[in-house]
């Protein structure tokens, strides 16, 4: 999964480095993510993962981390299997 | 009535009684400022513990309604004052250089301007190209082409620039340089339309500080948890009182026009009756945005959530529109009395002030966004909470 949002982070995060030189806990926004990329990004997210983002997810900290986001697709896969 | 509105009554006046000469001058409202921190109100929203009014962003809207009345560039500068000051609460406590400037703003009444616009970065305040260049302790910053509304009256200014030299322009953070510690160089005058007053001359600004007046939080923290709901809401605000003299002007010549024939309304009182109804929906928008300002604060995961910024830019949308086909029916109502510049029903002034409602950020960058926004957030439906 972790491999799969960097390459996703890669093709629309539109970063100032690769996301394999990006650590798991590390500030996507600092490394210039914004918040229309975000977006685009989440867009990217729910094609890939076959999910939906619901609004309650829709906030700056949901995106902040490749680790964030890997917990937010953990728990929207997690209520679709229960 | 509560205090802080008692003494902004006074400034109103103040304002009131200049705001011709500063409209036809293009000059700042020097005396509407000075009777500004005469009142002590350029410390309002700042805690008590710190020397302020402790006041409620409500009052300060109040203040921005009834200045925008009478002084729309005056209640302009007093808005951008109080947005700045709302990052400096919001963001600057815990940190004992920004607490204390805190105070001696309260000690000194220092009006604060805001250098967040840049030449080269397309109107988009949330990229920068310049840069904090750290030497030790202290930051060197140098800003070409900012747009500084009242720059060369402002006693301190907050200043955006990217975190370092290598850092991506999204990357940004905000400090707080005092008049000493800046030098202002005049690239462009503000001969504009409306909002004469507030002198939005161009800039390049350059100065020196120590590292501690940079706030630790994110520029990107401070745009979405304090500037953006302050901005949008006391701006609308401001552009209330405008729409509301301007209706009530209309309104003072119908009820003139209805004693003079008895015999049945003047058309114009239909288009009255229309526009009370936009002024309602427009001070709904105001109200509600308020609250729900109130209510995020609780929350910061609500107030850095997307619905949050949807309904703030919804309300600056919202209130921008309004407040012009306001002030068109106010002018349709009163006809060439209207028109004209020297009647009591005159409404130039009002409508060229709230033209600059839509283009101060433009609508049309607020309009991409807010499509971009909607492509994750989904639409309210409920009526209540």
């Amino acid at each position: 999964m972790l491999d799969t949002i960097r390459r996703l982070v890669d093709e629309q995060g539109r970063l100032s480095k690769a996301a394999t030189a990006i650590g798991d806990d590390a500030d996507l926004y600092a490394a210039g993510l914004t918040s229309f990329a975000a977006v685009q990004l989440m867009l990217a997210l729910e094609e890939t993962f076959d999910v939906e983002f619901p609004d309650h997810m829709l906030n700056r900290r949901s995106f902040s981390s490749i680790s964030a986001i890997a917990g937010c697709l953990h728990e929207l896969k997690g209520e679709e299997a229960a | 009535m509560n205090a802080p509105l008692d003494r902004g009554a006074d400034v109103v006046t103040t304002a009131a009684r200049h705001a011709d000469d500063v409209d036809r001058n293009g000059r700042f409202p020097i005396e509407a400022v000075r009777a500004l921190k005469d009142a002590r109100l350029l410390s309002l929203l700042i805690p008590v513990e710190f020397g302020g009014g402790g006041a409620s962003l409500f009052d300060v809207a109040e203040i921005c309604t009834s200045l925008g009345q009478r002084c729309a560039s005056t209640a302009m500068i007093f808005a951008m004052h109080q947005i700045k000051v709302s990052s400096l609460v919001a963001h600057g406590r815990g940190s004992a250089w920004h607490e204390d400037f805190m105070r001696r703003l309260c000690d000194e009444q220092l009006l604060l301007g805001s250098a967040t616009t840049e030449g080269g970065i397309g109107g988009n305040m949330r990229n920068s190209i310049c840069a904090f260049e750290r030497d030790g302790a202290t930051f060197r910053i140098a800003k070409e082409g900012a747009l500084i509304s009242y720059g060369a009256y402002s006693d301190a200014i907050l200043v955006t620039a990217r975190r370092a030299a290598d850092a991506p322009p999204s990357d940004q953070q905000m400090a707080v340089l005092e008049k000493s510690q800046y030098r202002l160089e005049r690239t462009g005058g503000w001969d504009a339309l409306g909002m004469r007053g507030t002198c939005s001359e161009g800039f390049t600004f350059s100065g020196e500080a120590p590292v501690e007046q940079i706030f630790t939080h994110d520029f990107a923290e401070i745009a979405s948890e304090s500037m953006l709901a302050t901005a949008h809401l006391l701006w609308s605000a401001v552009w209330f009182g405008v729409a509301s003299d301007a209706l009530s002007r209309a309104q003072s010549f119908v009820r003139k026009d209805a004693r003079r024939h008895p015999n049945g309304p003047a058309p114009g009182a239909l288009r009255l009756a229309e526009a009370t109804a936009k002024l309602q929906l427009m001070r709904s928008n105001i109200v509600e945005g308020l609250k729900r300002f109130a209510k995020a604060q609780q929350n910061e995961d609500d107030l850095n959530s997307m619905s949050f910024a949807v309904a703030m830019n919804n309300i600056k949308i919202g209130s921008s529109q309004l407040s012009i086909e306001i002030i068109n029916h106010a002018l349709l109502i009163a006809g060439i009395a209207g028109y004209k510049n020297d009647t009591p029903f005159s409404v130039g002034r009002h409508m060229r002030d709230a033209l600059s409602a839509q283009v101060m950020i433009s609508n049309d960058r607020i309009f991409t966004n807010l499509s971009n926004m909607l492509l994750a957030q989904r639409i309210d439906q409920r009526l209540g909470e």
